[in-house]
């Protein structure tokens, strides 16, 4: 957990609350209007109630132009941001023509295959020419075609799990999947900071949820043995079964996640493992292969595993990978599968391309050189920015590094700033992290060269300073330790 | 020993008697006379204060000891992950060697292609390829990034006003997969203690939104004017006092793909003016199908677009694209670009496919007649198709999704499926004409009869119906003369 220190809690704390304060004095005002003038709602309720929005209308929209910035290029490792300007005080932002090229430090693009690549573009355009944009049916209907199940083996394959199954949205393989596997009278453990599409799944599945601390499997232990011993909840009849959802890279946090330990755990329970790699297949690992491969976790002992294919591969969609009786049981069952569009041809010839290029099998060593460019770049990019003083969280050899900013004030002043000197980053704040913990959270890639990170790390510590982020003390040069930041397990 | 114990007793009570009248116990405190008989009602007070400080009897608490709770996990034996494999789940769908147009490749043959919802014939088309080869050279495949973090390529915001332009709303916005568009926007603007009346019919996406809105659900007979006027109805007369904060919509699809039957959607509107409902409008088979300029059921019943409060549709049908779109006002949009999971909390639609829905909006503004085409299609396979023995029609007449019914229901869905299933393989394997059975996931709520589909498109030719409604009529005859 990250500890924060007191003056940044104290001065948080009274910016939100003198925010809050500032927009429930203006909502009241509002009020007044607009009951002196008369609705037009004719006896309807509001779509949309005035409570629910009070973060939108009072709290984003002055900030609206730091988030959602229109990009007019691929998402490559320098592209062009569209400018945009607003006549009613960041109400309503209207496009210009105006671009400015700016280093792209957001794009989830860990493999450099986001922009028209010189082995995977040619192929991708003749399947399109073959296959055309869409099959405009679903996959039990007519919408398999042999590229798909080259696909679909393909994964397998690089997984190293026996089977694998594609869908065509990564949000929808967890929402769709949870609820064939589990039922009411099961029980799903998953941790607390896991993604929104895993809670709508599980939700969606009708079992009882409950909830880890963040990667803390003493925790998970705990939990296990209380709900085993403990039963349904009000009946005490013994569980279905137990699913605990982990994630592989924890994206606001840049963690990587305890796998050993967990797989350990659910072994001695008795507990299946769903594993959610979106962020870290293609990403990690020395051939790619995820997380298993970097902790040295056995995939036959992780019983699901799910991963996108947006992140590293460049194109759209998520899978499944499990034992072949598993793949067969969901291809009969999932409504993802049986009522969405099958994916678009031309993208799984881009995913299977590009599976080609980091396996080595297209004849070239781009494949190993992007693997070896994305972690020296992730390393070498943290360790300065530890010696500059920010405060950086996750692990070593994960892409994705938070930068810690909690001052809601200080959020578009980076954004900005930043933005003036051509680097692009993304600021994330509630509800995307806890209130007190905003951050701005920097992808590294594998198209970044050595100069684009010199001169991000320039700019960043120059606005750094203009902010007043650095929290953590300026480490001399000759003394490194490589330690972790400050957050305790 | 009677006397004796009198004697004692009598003693006893006269040095009693004496000692509570000694002059000691006569003492004077503040002035009050303190009698003998104070002592006894002092002793009573301490006896009372006594046994009220007392704690009361509870069991005591015995928590499970850890070896209790080690022995209860050794014993629990979870269900397997998934149930047995039945011969039932061994289905293989036909792997297509090329594209899904009207004619297509299947283990090297030519087949008449009559599963894919291309209506408007747009899968193959140049100018459509055109416009995704230079989108994929210029942005790459994928968008990597979710909207609000550079995710948002100009093609979107191009795709979303030329889909507002199209229909007549003031803005739209695009979800990157069809099905997640109707789950998603149903649970931003329906919560827990909202009231949602829906056709039970519609398919699972509508389903699982409703679901994970929590809110109140009331199902109304499939595309039965009445039942839903009834349940309307009831939910005004029991909920009268909420009326001011309670929201309620109606939900109905355009063209249902459970059935193929159209939605009258001038009653739903009468309707919903009567009793204040709000409506939400599923447009996905019938975007650029229905209606003389393909602006859906609106233009179909001539209802006026403002009028529905939310439409959603997937793209995946006539437009030859992917993903999903929502228009209505722009209040509705614009709360949808924060609170929608599947918006904000997901990757964005690859550029291309959005090119290809524009470029696929443009051609259908260009060339109307191929919806004459379509139409005519239509007319010519439901006018063959009604003289096939065993199966009846039991779509709409306009609809390009052409439901067959049995005529005569063995009682059991799963054996209708089995028939039904018989009759589609020999279809694909003996007259090379691949059609559809409805499939349901164990997931869905849906209990409409099973039927086979077939999905009419603009780019059939007649001598195509001719011969799927030839081989419809061999291949049934055949296998209800069997059974």
């Amino acid at each position: 957990m990250i500890t924060i220190p007191y003056l940044t809690a104290l001065t948080t704390y009274f910016s939100y609350g003198l925010l809050f304060a500032f927009g429930q004095f203006r909502d009241f005002f509002r009020k007044i209007y607009d009951w002196w003038k008369s609705s037009d709602l004719q006896g309807y309720a509001p779509i949309c109630l005035g409570l629910e929005d009070f973060y939108i209308r009072r709290l984003y929209l002055r900030i609206q132009d730091c988030f959602g910035r229109p990009i007019s290029s691929a998402p490559d490792a320098w592209f062009d941001v569209v400018e945009r300007y607003s006549n009613d005080n960041n109400k309503t932002l209207k496009r210009t023509t105006n671009v400015s090229r700016c280093l792209n430090l957001g794009s989830y693009n860990y493999l450099g295959f986001a922009a028209a690549d010189e082995y995977c573009t040619p192929r991708v355009i003749e399947s399109l020419k073959k296959f055309s944009p869409s099959t405009c049916s679903t996959r039990v209907d007519g919408g398999t075609t042999s590229l798909h199940n080259e696909l679909e083996e393909c994964v397998a394959k690089f997984v190293r799990k026996p089977a694998a199954i594609v869908f065509g949205m990564g949000y929808v393989t967890n929402s769709a999947i949870l609820p064939v596997l589990i039922g009411k009278g099961g029980l799903i453990i998953s941790d607390s900071l896991n993604h929104n599409s895993i809670v709508n799944g599980a939700r969606g599945s009708g079992a009882t949820i409950r909830v880890f601390q963040h990667n803390t499997p003493a925790h998970l232990e705990k939990v296990l043995r209380e709900q085993i011993a403990e039963g349904q909840p009000r009946i005490h009849r013994p569980w279905k079964k137990i699913i605990v959802v982990v994630e592989g890279i924890y994206s606001m946090e840049g963690e990587l996640c305890k796998l050993p330990e967990i797989v350990e755990v659910c072994k001695k329970y008795k507990a299946y493992v769903y594993l959610d790699e979106a962020h870290s297949i293609g990403a990690i690992g020395k051939s790619g292969r995820g997380v298993c491969e970097l902790l040295g976790v056995d995939t036959a002992d992780v019983d699901i595993m799910m991963g996108t294919f947006t992140k590293s591969f460049g194109s759209c969609g998520g899978y499944i990978a499990g034992s072949k009786e598993l793949i067969r049981f969901l291809r009969y069952t999932c409504p993802a599968h049986m009522y969405g569009t099958s994916i678009s041809p031309p993208a799984a010839q881009q995913i299977i391309s590009s599976l080609k290029v980091i396996l080595g099998e297209d004849g070239s060593k781009r494949g190993a050189q992007k693997l070896a460019s994305i972690r020296d770049n992730s390393n070498f990019f943290r360790s300065e920015l530890q010696k500059m003083g920010f405060e950086v969280l996750g692990d070593n050899d994960s892409p994705i590094m938070p930068i810690m900013l909690y001052n809601p004030a200080k959020i578009p002043a980076f954004s900005r700033e930043c933005l003036k000197h051509n680097v692009a980053v993304v600021t994330v704040a509630f509800p995307a992290t806890p209130l007190l913990l905003a951050r701005a959270r920097i992808c590294i890639s594998a198209a970044h060269t050595r100069e684009d990170l010199l001169k991000a790390l320039e700019v960043i510590s120059k606005v750094g300073d203009m902010v007043g982020i650095k929290y953590m003390p300026v480490e001399p040069k000759k003394l490194q330790h490589g330690k972790h930041t400050k957050k305790e397990a | 020993m009677n006397n004796s114990m009198a004697n004692v007793l009598n003693a006893a009570l006269g040095w009693l008697t004496k000692a509570l009248d000694a002059p000691s116990a006569k003492a004077v405190v503040f002035g009050v006379q303190i009698g003998g008989h104070l002592f006894v009602e002092g002793l009573l007070l301490v006896v009372i204060l006594f046994l009220l400080s007392q704690k009361s009897y509870k069991p005591p608490k015995r928590p499970l000891t850890r070896k209790e709770i080690e022995d209860l996990c050794d014993e629990w034996v979870p269900d397997s992950l998934i149930p047995p494999i039945t011969e039932e789940m061994q289905y293989e769908p036909p792997v297509l060697e090329s594209s899904a147009g009207p004619h297509a490749i299947v283990d090297g043959k030519e087949v008449v292609n009559f599963a894919s919802a291309n209506y408007l014939g747009f899968i193959g088309h140049e100018k459509l390829l055109e416009s995704c080869t230079s989108a994929v050279e210029k942005y790459g495949v994928g968008s990597c990034g979710p909207r609000g973090f550079y995710g948002t390529i100009d093609v979107h915001l191009d795709c979303e006003a030329r889909i507002a332009k199209f229909l007549g709303t003031p803005d739209s916005i695009l979800y990157s997969y069809g099905l997640s568009t109707m789950f998603s926007a149903i649970p931003a603007f329906s919560k827990k203690g909202d009231i949602v009346v829906a056709d039970e019919g519609v398919h699972w996406g509508i389903q699982n939104g409703l679901y994970l809105s929590r809110s109140t659900i009331v199902y109304f007979k499939h595309n039965d004017m009445k039942s839903l006027e009834a349940a309307l109805e009831k939910i005004v007369v029991e909920n009268s006092k909420r009326a001011k904060k309670q929201r309620r919509y109606i939900v109905v699809e355009a063209l249902y793909q459970n059935s193929g039957q159209i939605a009258p959607l001038d009653e739903i509107v009468k309707l919903k003016e009567k009793y204040r409902f709000r409506v939400l409008l599923d447009e996905s088979n019938s975007f650029g199908v229905l209606g003389h300029s393909g602006r859906g059921l609106t233009e179909y019943c001539k209802v006026p677009v403002d009028k529905i409060d939310i439409i959603t549709a997937a793209m995946g049908h006539a437009l030859a694209a992917e993903g999903g779109f929502c228009t209505g006002s722009s209040r509705v949009i614009e709360h949808q670009r924060l609170s929608s999971s599947g918006y904000v909390f997901s990757a964005s639609l690859p550029p291309y496919l959005a090119r290809a829905a524009i470029t696929a909006i443009d051609i259908l503004d260009e060339n109307p007649e191929l919806l004459k085409k379509l139409n005519a299609n239509t007319s010519r396979l439901w006018k063959e198709l009604s003289s096939v023995p065993g199966l009846s029609v039991a779509s709409s007449q306009d609809s390009p999704i052409v439901f067959l019914r049995l005529k005569k229901p063995t009682g059991s869905a799963k054996d209708d499926l089995k028939l039904l299933e018989n009759i589609v393989s020999r279809l694909l394997k003996e007259e090379s004409v691949i059609t559809v059975t409805s499939k349901r996931s164990t997931l869905d709520k849906c209990r409409l009869p099973v039927g086979i589909k077939l999905f009419i498109s603009a780019g059939h030719t007649e001598s195509d119906l001719l011969k799927a409604a030839d081989s419809i009529r061999r291949v049934a005859a055949s296998v209800f003369a069997e059974c």
